[in-house]
């Protein structure tokens, strides 16, 4: 899954201008990946004892998100957060994130 | 840099001028081994403009960007209440603007005065003139002190604070909260809201509580709030105003700052004497959003397309943060100014190319508050675009406040602080 995500994701960056629809999700999952960096760090590089989400595979990412969700993972704030993205915005950032590399 | 300041009065007077300023921002700006796609100019480098300066560079790569700021350095509202406690210094919640001049934005430090939307132009206090092709304005709050006598002159003498805005002001309150002698009374007032940070004057009360009860226990800290309650977290804030803070802390609605005459402050019903007033002014948009007519709702806020932050009165004009007039639930914070600047700066990078614009941008909130030295607790709210009704709604069943203040979460809000600083700031 890491891979296949990477593999579909990473060309869609590197190519936005080629094609509309690969741009436009490419930009769409920087865009949502960005929600997240205010405490996750710029591109998903965490400072601190905050959790790091660059280099995470995006299965890993997807499945945390839908265990805060569910309530399956405890949390203080991540349930309240990941009630507020779809699947389909769940999916784009994880890509993303999984994309980036880990903080140097 | 330089080809910024060097952008002056001379290459402006004409028609012909545009071209020639065009062509020197089109050098300057080949940061990336192309040409520039187009100048923006950004007035303002707290959250939202130094975000926005940060996002252009790190997602346009050949935009060029200018910031305009007052001050040389950033200081942070929020973390600047624990300032005021004595548990954090200046130096802890001030950082600089090194990362973004790395990043190649063109730091100018000076006061913008006017805009000429007409001819895209933004002139500084000094007789600069800086031609943009998409201007931002995230110049935060500024007070209505007409609207409480005798306010505008105690705060020229030094004998009220609002330390609303960090720096200065934030310095000054915790010398006076330092000086003050144990039994003394520290008087606060709220406005009505909207205000800048809902949450932020319960906090500072907490934390200033928490200094008084160690260090000058006789005293007294005193809540006018102009608002009928408690307008953020409010239970939580209830119970660490009972559990923690009894004895020392009182707290009153409804009890609006009309007049400050000497060291009393008087709301319609209490003359307050006080050893140390510190008064939240009133607050609407940024003067220079004012000046430039972009304070279109209620002659108070900015008005914005949500999709890119642009001004719904004046085209060209992208406005950030708490001057914007906030969509249902969206708070005026840090949080939000960052996050409103990503979305403008991916949206101009798409206007800048011709390109459509994202049509579902997603914008998200966190808030933690410290309700002592070293708990606290959090409000968040998703905000997505809808696209029916033109503006960003919260998403039903999301975000919420904490079950109870924690040690955590006091760890929590200063990992969030390093983090935004980093991401906004692009901190080394």
């Amino acid at each position: 899954m890491h891979r296949l995500t990477r593999l579909l994701v990473a060309p869609a960056l590197l190519l936005g201008g080629l094609s509309p629809a690969w741009a436009q999700d490419a930009n769409l999952a920087r865009s949502l990946a960005a929600t997240c960096a205010n405490c996750h760090g710029t591109n998903g590089q965490a400072r601190g004892d905050m959790t790091p989400l660059a280099g995470v595979p995006a299965n890993k990412i997807i499945a945390m998100l839908a265990d805060f969700k569910s309530g399956a993972l405890p949390s203080t704030i991540m349930g309240q957060i990941a009630k507020g993205y779809t699947d389909e915005q769940v999916r784009l950032l994880a890509g993303f994130f999984a994309a980036q590399p880990a903080k140097r | 840099m330089k080809q910024g300041f060097e952008l002056g009065r001379r290459h402006l007077l004409g028609a012909g001028a545009a071209l020639a300023a065009t062509t020197l921002a089109g050098c300057a700006g080949m940061t990336s081994g192309g040409p520039s796609i187009g100048r923006v100019v950004i007035v303002g480098g707290g959250y939202g403009g130094a975000t926005a300066a940060r996002y252009l560079k790190l997602w346009g790569g050949n935009v060029d960007v200018t910031l305009i700021e007052r001050q040389s350095e950033f200081v942070s509202c929020p973390i600047s209440n624990l300032v005021l406690g004595g548990y954090k210094t200046m130096a802890d919640i001030t950082r600089g603007y090194g990362g973004l001049k790395a990043a190649g934005v063109k730091m100018v430090q000076g006061e913008a005065v006017a805009v000429d939307p007409g001819a895209r132009t933004v002139r500084l206090a000094d007789g600069r003139t800086l031609a943009y092709d998409r201007l931002v304005l995230s110049p935060g709050v500024d007070f209505m002190l007409d609207q409480v006598g005798g306010l505008q002159a105690a705060l020229d003498a030094g004998r009220v604070f609002h330390a609303w805005k960090a720096g200065p002001q934030t310095a000054a309150l915790r010398g006076a909260i330092e000086g003050m002698r144990d039994g003394g009374v520290f008087a606060m007032f709220i406005p009505k809201a909207p205000y800048r940070c809902p949450p932020g004057p319960y906090e500072r009360a907490c934390v200033v509580a928490t200094y008084l009860k160690a260090a000058k226990p006789r005293s007294k800290l005193l809540i006018y709030d102009a608002n009928p309650e408690i307008t953020s977290k409010k239970g939580l804030f209830q119970k660490a105003f009972s559990e923690l803070h009894a004895g020392i802390l009182e707290y009153r609605p409804n009890a609006e700052l009309k007049e400050i005459a000497g060291n009393v402050a008087r709301t319609e019903f209490d003359d307050v004497k006080a050893d140390v007033i510190n008064a939240i002014p009133p607050q609407r948009g940024g003067d220079l959003a004012r000046s430039a007519g972009l304070l279109n709702m209620n002659a108070r806020w900015a008005g914005v397309n949500w999709l890119t932050m642009e001004s719904t009165a004046v085209p060209g004009i992208h406005v950030l943060g708490d001057t914007t007039f906030s969509a249902p639930q969206m708070p005026k914070s840090g949080h939000m100014a960052n996050q409103q600047a990503k979305v403008a700066a991916a949206a101009i990078i798409q206007l800048l190319q011709g390109a459509a614009v994202n049509p579902a941008p997603v914008v998200m909130n966190t808030c933690y508050s410290f309700v002592s030295d070293r708990e606290a607790m959090h409000v968040a709210s998703v905000h997505q675009y809808n696209a029916a009704e033109k503006t960003f709604k919260t998403v039903p069943g999301s975000g919420g406040v904490s079950a109870a203040r924690s040690l955590s979460e006091a760890r929590h809000a200063l990992s969030w602080a390093n983090n935004i600083w980093t991401d906004s700031l692009a901190l080394a």
